[in-house]
């Protein structure tokens, strides 16, 4: 990295990171809005396993860089004399007729340490790439996470940093980041070293459900959070309680979205709703991101 | 036969397909496997009849054996593991529970404690008297795995299991899908759809499931979806329309076959479909099975 960029850090760099526990919920889509509406903005797309942000954005690819997620166990078949040690041993199962499955092996190394005729060997592998790409708009980093593969969360904390990296050497204010669903390994990965959470949720049994798990985890950060009800309009007794909700927990609901077919509609023509200005769904988009960003 | 409905792209139906294939058939088995965010129960009603809670297992150390050598920390592959002087650290969050630590500790100084990581809750849905198991994450814990693996081993050998899978592609449910006989697809009609249907699919690929795809709210007759799947030589196993009162349902929690009772009939003939084409493919498992590992030897060799 050029030392001119180091001075010019900007160290007040805030991380707002959009979650939602239950997956379609509308994270994507907040995210591209907000990433528009944004103008000159760095994002990080977080959701290795089907990182979606790209299909909306249509960045050009600058920068791509092989991820090493850990190592897997392989079985020399020649050295080996099937005492059936590393079958014994295994946790994960991941032997099988002194065949390693690659997508149970969790690289322990247990097999490694434990043949006696040194027949094992670990190698490092690829388990995905991370890109830094640009669009008219800012810049993107994303990942693409090779198939079945586990250590996501550590992917997810080199997407962070590579946007962290040039959101500082931009002097950018803030950084957002569109997390993964859940409540697991990827999500905290997500989670950590953020400012503030926006928790994007619609008005379902399903998801006020995941809705509590998620702000549960939130605090558990400390996090201060946010929540947007997407589709508020598909059960208005739903957003009353999740109204509720955020009135118990003194949560700020910052805007509630309506059922909006452009939102699809703009998604099959590769764009973004608030490309689509006069939609009941991008007012809505706009106005929650003025009352967070804004103001802050 | 274990049936997983599983997708790339998180809310494009899972649970609802899930829980109406295990609502059209008498003697089905749920087994709610989207751990960290399970929403089968909000659906299903059953009554808990039991509820455990389910442990992995992680390193505990006797201090006064430690001898603080640093083997264990050298071995562990997580960093779970600090030795300082005259004192151990162990990062739960970090273990993956291999064992190694434990075993190799030259001392002998390292014992595995269970660590709670969620639950799983059984029951009954009635009037369809049909098996519940569901598990949940707990709060902060980090993976998903070893609880999933819990859960699937409740399946019943002679019944219909159905497994709702989280979404992604990443081990967690590789580890859902893993094993079972068939997988359905469940995606949407939408560019967000589409592409991880493709990284789903990919994943299946490599595992060596059989799969299917069901696209659920379907808005016109052609939609890219059906493109891919039909240049990709992909089954259509079965179209769900968009329908407000089936999003309104769902919001309340009320199953799909609940609104339409017609729809069981097409779930069930769907679960027959998937129990022939296993039959079929059933005759040359053994085969395939070898097949897979001699192919495995190959690429190994090379």
């Amino acid at each position: 990295m050029n030392t001119d960029n180091t001075i010019l850090m900007n160290t007040d760099l805030k991380h707002v990171v959009i979650v939602s526990g239950k997956g379609g919920t509308g994270k994507t889509t907040l995210a591209a809005g907000f990433t528009k509406l944004a103008e000159n903005v760095v994002v990080a797309d977080c959701d290795v396993d089907a990182a979606d942000l790209h299909l909306v954005l249509q960045p050009e690819l600058t920068q791509s860089y092989p991820y090493q997620g850990g190592k897997k166990a392989v079985i020399d078949l020649a050295a080996c004399t099937e005492c059936s040690l590393c079958i014994d041993h295994c946790r994960f199962e991941a032997i099988h007729y002194f065949v390693v499955d690659s997508l149970a092996c969790e690289g322990c190394g247990f097999c490694y340490h434990i043949c006696p005729e040194n027949a094992v060997r670990m190698e490092e592998v690829t388990s995905g790439y991370y890109h830094e790409n640009v669009f008219s708009g800012g810049e993107l980093v994303d990942a693409v996470l090779e198939p079945g593969e586990g250590n996501s969360g550590k992917l997810v904390v080199e997407v962070k940093k590579r946007a962290k990296i040039i959101a500082e050497q931009k002097m950018h204010n803030w950084l957002l980041i569109d997390g993964p669903p859940g409540i697991g390994c990827p999500v905290n990965a997500s989670l950590a070293g953020v400012d503030a959470a926006i928790v994007i949720t619609e008005p379902t049994v399903s998801g006020l459900h995941d809705l509590e798990r998620i702000v549960q985890l939130l605090q558990r950060f400390r996090m201060p959070a946010k929540i947007v009800i997407n589709k508020y309009d598909i059960n208005p007794q739903m957003t009353a309680r999740i109204h509720q909700y955020a009135l118990e927990r003194n949560m700020e609901i910052a805007g509630t979205i309506p059922f909006d077919e452009n939102v699809d509609q703009a998604l099959l023509n590769g764009k973004s709703i608030v490309e689509y200005p006069d939609s009941p769904a991008a007012k809505e988009i706009s106005k929650i991101w003025q009352k967070v960003f804004q103001t802050n | 036969m274990d049936i997983v409905i599983a997708s790339g792209k998180g809310g494009t139906g899972k649970t609802t397909v899930a829980t109406s294939m295990a609502l059209s058939v008498p003697n089905s088995v749920y087994l709610d496997c989207d751990v960290e965010e399970p929403n089968g129960h909000l659906f299903l009603q059953p009554d808990i009849e039991k509820k455990e809670t389910v442990y992995r297992s992680v390193p505990e150390v006797n201090c006064q054996l430690c001898t603080y050598c640093g083997e264990c920390a050298r071995l562990c592959e997580y960093n779970a593991l600090v030795v300082l002087k005259s004192q151990i650290l162990v990062f739960k969050k970090m273990c993956h529970s291999c064992g190694v630590c434990s075993y190799f500790c030259p001392e002998k100084a390292i014992y595995e404690i269970d660590e709670p990581i969620g639950s799983c809750r059984q029951g009954v849905v009635k009037p369809e008297y049909i098996e519940f198991v569901g598990g949940s994450l707990a709060i902060g814990e980090m993976s998903a795995v070893p609880l999933i693996a819990h859960v699937k081993g409740h399946s019943k050998r002679h019944k219909v299991n159905i497994i709702d899978a989280p979404p992604g592609t990443a081990c967690a449910m590789v580890e859902a899908v893993r094993d079972a006989d068939y997988c359905l697809l469940v995606t949407e009609p939408t560019p967000f759809g589409l592409h991880d249907l493709k990284l789903a699919v990919n994943v299946l690929g490599i595992i060596g499931v059989p799969f299917g795809v069901v696209i659920n709210k379907v808005k016109d007759e052609i939609n890219l979806i059906r493109d891919y799947c039909n240049s990709n030589e992909i089954e259509i196993c079965m179209e769900i329309p968009f329908d407000r009162r089936l999003a309104e349902a769902y919001s309340k929690g009320i199953p799909t076959v609940k609104i339409y009772p017609q729809m069981r009939e097409r779930f069930r003939d769907l679960i027959i479909k998937i129990e022939k084409s296993i039959n079929t493919i059933s005759y040359t498992a053994g085969d395939v099975s070898q097949k897979k590992v001699r192919e495995s030897k190959e690429i190994i060799r090379d």
